[in-house]
């Protein structure tokens, strides 16, 4: 493992590990309204001031990581899982169900997500929680998601299926699941992996997109999205530069898991 | 000779008044009186168009303009205006009683469906023009309409020679397009359109045949012209302010004008409360797709004004608006002199107060949570639009509040045609968060409002009879001030509007929002006000300090 790839997990870890103790770090709470200090720069009771609410912004910062961080990576791994079986069995069938499904997957990628993400999310139920409704937006998220690594992992089987070890594994009467489970799987392996890391930073920044909508999670829940809605007053960040925090975490949160993608390609 | 030509460019100087600049928000559609519906046309009509009457955004009076007097007869039935003598479309074609009969002909044409005379719209049938001697004009409604001088304020006068054959021709609400050449266009007001760059800005110069003169007899306006610049963004255009660029900001946020406050602290300006309200309001449409347990609470009066006292509505006007607003009482701003219900007081949040009126309905505490007298626990989703920053740290602030006595709110942001979609058609929510932006002081403004057949009524809209016998008297009484010629009758009408409002509390009133401007310091003459358009309501008196025209 390259030093970069060492440091870049070391500092991941540091910020789940932070994220994970945020009520320690922070005991003031992500909720609690402290009205009578509403936009208090750093000091010794906000270590990190507070957001216009008065509410502790180094505790918003952490829970919001909690966010970020747990809930992308559970959305790359649903989309993977998805993209991975769809790719799959495509892939393996050959002819027309794989031109069929590669059609899919570019009509899927044409499609206008936010706008899509927009319209499913007003049908929702009235009465959901904030954590809810958080865990409905990065389900849809990780449903939503499935093409691009779909393609990936169809062009993979696709590239498998012609090998000679998969041709010898079919005429020794190898077929079916345990034509995938034995030869097929292991080799796509690194893919799904790849796909895996490249998505949990899609996610996380997915999330922070709609936040800056003000369509993520609902209040008084916190995420690293609706935190960097507070910089969009560039003038104001010159007043208050501790505003930059949530934008500092995501990016070297997001630059961390770029770096720990694996880079080496699939083999047989 | 260089003696000369610096007397000639000092006296050149000192007869121009500069060029005021702004911003508008976004493209105006329309440079046509008739067909204005939106803020930045409505800017440019206000600055181009001559009205009859103009209500003094200071002191709220009726002044006469166009009109040398008037005298409102039969009850509101009849106006009778006695025109100014001499005055001149920008072209120079002179203005007669003619030009205001074909107005209100065609502001009255059911066919151009004109937004201006939505107000005017008492009853069905079209008014009657007479042009009579002496240069008087006589307009009779075919019903009483209340408060009508006050209604001209809006009623820009079109030119004939120019419109008329648009009109006969069926083409008077296309007229005056984006695209029209500014020669085509004959204004009554102080300035006209010159120039109109989509997307960029909309220039307007004096207008050389402007009738009024100041005290001193000298021709108005001051100003040379106007630019409009297109800017959506506040924040850039609070930074072009700072910069020198614009010379007024007609409206901020509470957080920018706290950062001009700090750095130009003589150039921002609080007006005061303006006519603005933000308010919240429950369902009680019968067939909504909700719970009819929860629509039960709703139709609640003591559970809306349960609600209501749990509010910390000093809380949302320190925190939120950082102290730029004023807790809402009722419908009516104290900025509206002449309406405003002075025996009615801003609820002060009282959680004890509202569980006592809550445990009259039958509400008790269960597992540290508020139940209903069948044991459903209190919750309820709050909505309000995306993006409305100010709107969102209300609804966290209530959510707290009514946490406080048991209640858990759920608050969602929709973007807002989603959001329209819900409260207008199929009304699938429970409670929502909005404001209403007030530009007419006048109630019959607010008819639209009120009146429960109405598709604005909100909490319960387009009823074929009033649901409740409270929203039958308002009815009622809202009907009666605006069929009533007599201003304290009307006066002592909408007082009990607002208190049967209040009492029933069918919306919650949460703040009215200041009147936040910015002015700067080269201008001279200006005089912000918090109704509309605030910062330049006298724009022909305005002119820029000699320093700042040499340095443009």
């Amino acid at each position: 493992m390259k030093l970069v790839r060492r440091l870049a997990l070391v500092t991941l870890v540091l910020v789940y590990l932070a994220c994970l103790g945020a009520d320690l770090l922070a005991p003031a709470g992500y909720a609690t309204q402290h009205r009578e200090s509403p936009n208090a720069p750093p000091g010794r009771t906000f270590l990190l001031g507070t957001d216009e609410l008065g509410r502790d912004l180094l505790a918003r910062l952490l829970h919001g990581g909690r966010i970020s961080l747990l809930l992308a990576p559970a959305a790359a791994l649903l989309s993977t899982f998805l993209a991975t079986l769809a790719g799959l069995a495509a892939g393996l069938l050959g002819g027309w169900p794989e031109r069929a499904f590669a059609r899919a997957i570019d009509v899927s990628m044409s499609l206008p997500w936010l706008f899509l993400l927009l319209s499913i999310r007003a049908i929702l139920p009235l009465n959901v929680q904030p954590l809810e409704s958080l865990l409905i937006m990065f389900l849809l998220l990780g449903i939503l998601s499935w093409d691009a690594a779909a393609r990936v992992v169809l062009a993979g089987t696709r590239s498998l299926r012609t090998q000679d070890f998969v041709i010898h594994a079919r005429v020794c009467g190898v077929h079916g699941w345990r034509l995938v489970w034995r030869h097929m799987l292991p080799n796509l392996r690194p893919l799904f992996v790849a796909q895996f890391w490249i998505s949990v930073p899609y996610f996380i920044l997915t999330e922070a997109n709609l936040g800056l909508l003000g369509l993520g999670v609902g209040e008084p829940l916190p995420s690293w999205g609706n935190l960097l809605r507070g910089l969009e007053s560039l003038p104001a960040l010159a007043d208050a530069p501790w505003l930059l925090a949530p934008l500092v975490l995501l990016v070297i949160s997001v630059g961390c898991f770029h770096l720990l993608a694996p880079m080496e390609e699939s083999h047989t | 000779m260089t003696l000369v030509a610096v007397l000639a460019g000092a006296l050149a100087l000192a007869q121009s008044g500069g060029e005021l600049r702004l911003c508008l928000r976004a493209d105006p559609k329309t440079f046509n009186p008739v067909a204005v519906s939106e803020d930045s046309s409505d800017a440019i009509r206000y600055l181009t168009g001559g009205v009859l009457i103009r209500a003094n955004r200071k002191n709220q009076q009726l002044e006469g303009e166009l009109a040398q007097s008037w005298r409102v007869l039969e009850g509101g039935r009849r106006i009778e205006f006695r025109l100014r003598e001499g005055v001149q479309f920008s072209d120079g074609s002179p203005f007669s009683a003619e030009d205001v009969a074909f107005s209100i002909e065609a502001y009255s044409d059911p066919r151009l469906q004109s937004p201006t005379w939505d107000a005017f719209r008492a009853g069905t049938g079209r008014p009657r023009t007479t042009v009579m001697a002496g240069n008087r004009v006589s307009i009779a409604f075919p019903v009483p309409v209340a408060a009508l001088d006050r209604l001209f304020d809006q009623v820009v006068i079109l030119p004939k020679h120019k419109l008329g054959r648009a009109y006969r021709e069926g083409g008077l609400r296309e007229a005056w397009g984006l695209k029209t050449a500014p020669d085509e266009m004959a204004v009554l007001g102080a300035y006209r359109v010159a120039e109109y760059k989509s997307g960029s800005y909309v220039l307007l110069t004096r207008n050389p045949h402007y009738w009024k003169t100041d005290a001193k007899g000298r021709r108005l306006p001051y100003l040379d012209s106007i630019r409009m610049s297109i800017q959506q963004n506040t924040d850039i255009e609070l930074l072009r302010f700072m910069r020198g660029e614009i010379d007024l900001v007609n409206s901020l946020s509470p957080d920018l004008f706290e950062r001009l406050k700090a750095q130009r602290p003589g150039q921002a300006v609080d007006l005061g409360p303006s006519l603005d309200w933000e308010f919240l309001w429950f369902n009680q449409v019968a067939q909504a797709p909700i719970p009819g347990y929860k629509k039960a609470w709703f139709q609640s009066a003591v559970f809306r004004r349960a609600i209501s006292s749990a509010i910390n509505r000093s809380d949302i006007c320190s925190v939120v608006y950082r102290s730029h607003a004023t807790p809402a009482a009722g419908p009516v701003s104290p900025a509206n002199r002449l309406w405003f219900n002075s025996r009615l007081r801003a609820e002060t949040a009282d959680p004890n107060l509202s569980l006592k009126r809550l445990a009259a309905e039958g509400f008790h505490f269960s597992g540290g949570a508020l139940r209903d007298r069948s044991g459903n626990l209190v919750e309820f989703s709050l909505l309000t639009n995306a993006g409305n920053k100010p709107r969102e740290r209300t609804a966290a602030l209530i959510q707290q509040d009514l946490a406080k006595i048991g209640i858990r709110v759920n608050v969602g942001t929709m973007d807002f045609p989603s959001l329209m979609e819900r409260m207008t058609r199929n009304y699938h929510y429970e409670a929502c968060l909005l404001g209403i932006t007030n530009v007419d002081v006048d109630p019959n403004g607010q008819m639209n409002i009120w009146l429960s057949s109405s598709s604005n009524h909100q909490w319960n809209p387009s009823q074929a009879k009033p649901a409740t016998p409270w929203e039958a008297e308002l009815d009622r009484l809202i009907q009666a001030q605006a069929s009533e010629a007599s201003q304290e009758r009307r006066k002592a009408h909408f007082d009990k509007v607002q208190e049967l409002i209040v009492e029933q509390a069918p919306f919650i009133f949460l703040v009215h929002k200041n009147a936040l401007a910015a002015v700067s310091a080269a201008l001279e003459g200006a005089a912000p006000s918090p109704l509309h358009p605030r910062t330049f309501w006298n724009a022909d008196r305005i002119l820029l300090t000699p320093a700042l025209r040499s340095a443009r």
